[in-house]
């Protein structure tokens, strides 16, 4: 096997093609000069996160990134927690989504200024998208700023937003296991949001089972069960951002 | 399939590293992945390939050096290679903090000076 590429073959067989001397050489691995890079691949996310979180803390702006599954009811979620902080907190959304201005939309009717960014095929929001979203958000001092991330409980994982805390949001209809499933959105969140617990009669999920696969990938995760259509436990949730953008 | 952005920010970085270098062309590119970085290495070659035409890397070989997750449990202190980011403890059973294995880290790369 080829030492260097991991490839399965053997290189004791010259290919070449008539008057194209370098395809013979396709795997001459130690012709040129080293350069020593020792660089992260995700270093210059990190930059412009960093940079983000920087501005947000000269603006004392909360940024909360919320991350689910497509269909967890976040943007339900977030019309709900607009509506009930009632002007309280100045509130500012940046939507993620592939397509459509839907889910902004939804959000400009609840009043609260929300600028929408098209990933088309990408899965997942970075640090420059949210930065240009600023730009065209300019959301106040003092805020409150949710960042909708793009349905998909993998990829998000990943990228830092220069969010204070991610938000991982799970609807009971997705079942309990969902965390073992994927526990890299689950070990990276904060917090964990368990919605639509008014459809719990009807389901065979368990909260507490939930919480425990959770707690295995992230013991440090704080919970809380609503339900963004009744109302139901909206009230500790807004008590904790309340809490937290005064911080 | 966070793979093509990742491959699109390895060209980026290496790109720009050899340009400052005064290279002309990329021959070789050393990658370091841990086994738990969430990244599929099959995946990511084959946004490599795309990732590289018309730059300086067109064609290099992306040589990738999997670094194998390892934890210690918070409970017994026994440390012990992961599976997956919720590994239990072989001694006592509780969950494994990760220690390494979500390496995503260009190590080098091979350059040529004359084009």
């Amino acid at each position: 096997m080829c030492d260097s590429c991991g490839c399965d073959h053997e290189h004791d067989v010259t290919i070449a093609l008539p008057g194209r001397a370098d395809v013979a050489e396709v795997h001459d691995h130690h012709h040129g000069r080293v350069l020593q890079v020792e660089e992260d691949v995700l270093g210059r996310n990190n930059a412009l996160a960093s940079h983000n979180r920087a501005w947000f803390a000269a603006h004392q702006i909360l940024a909360l990134n919320l991350v689910s599954s497509p269909g967890s009811g976040k943007t339900t979620l977030l019309e709900q927690t607009i509506r009930r902080l009632n002007g309280a907190v100045p509130v500012a959304v940046i939507e993620g989504d592939q397509q459509t201005l839907l889910d902004a939309e939804r959000i400009n009717a609840t009043g609260a200024p929300a600028v929408q960014v098209n990933t088309g095929a990408g899965c997942h929001l970075d640090a420059d998208m949210v930065h240009r979203a600023l730009h065209a958000l300019t959301p106040p001092d003092h805020s409150l700023l949710f960042i909708e991330n793009v349905g998909n409980l993998v990829c998000p994982a990943l990228f830092d937003l220069g969010e204070k805390a991610k938000v991982v949001i799970i609807s009971v209809t997705e079942g309990e296991d969902k965390p073992l499933k994927y526990p890299a959105m689950f070990a990276a969140a904060s917090l964990c949001l368990i919605n639509k617990i008014d459809l719990l009669p009807y389901l065979d999920f368990s909260v507490a089972r939930c919480m425990e696969y959770a707690r295995r990938a992230n013991p440090d995760l704080t919970f809380f069960t609503l339900s963004a259509r009744t109302g139901d436990g909206m009230d500790e949730w807004l008590t904790w951002l309340n809490d937290a953008v005064r911080h | 399939m966070h793979e093509m952005s990742l491959a699109l920010s390895i060209v980026e970085l290496v790109t720009g590293r050899a340009e400052a270098a005064g290279a002309r062309t990329i021959n070789r590119i050393e990658l370091e992945v841990g086994t738990l970085a969430g990244v599929l290495v099959d995946s990511l070659r084959f946004c490599f390939e795309a990732a590289v035409r018309n730059t300086m890397a067109a064609g290099a070989e992306l040589a990738i050096r999997e670094i194998a997750a390892r934890g210690s449990c918070p409970a017994c202190g026994v440390e012990a290679p992961m599976e997956g980011l919720i590994s239990a403890c072989p001694v006592c059973g509780q969950y494994l903090v990760l220690g390494k294995g979500r390496e995503l880290r260009v190590v080098s790369m091979t350059v040529d000076e004359e084009g």
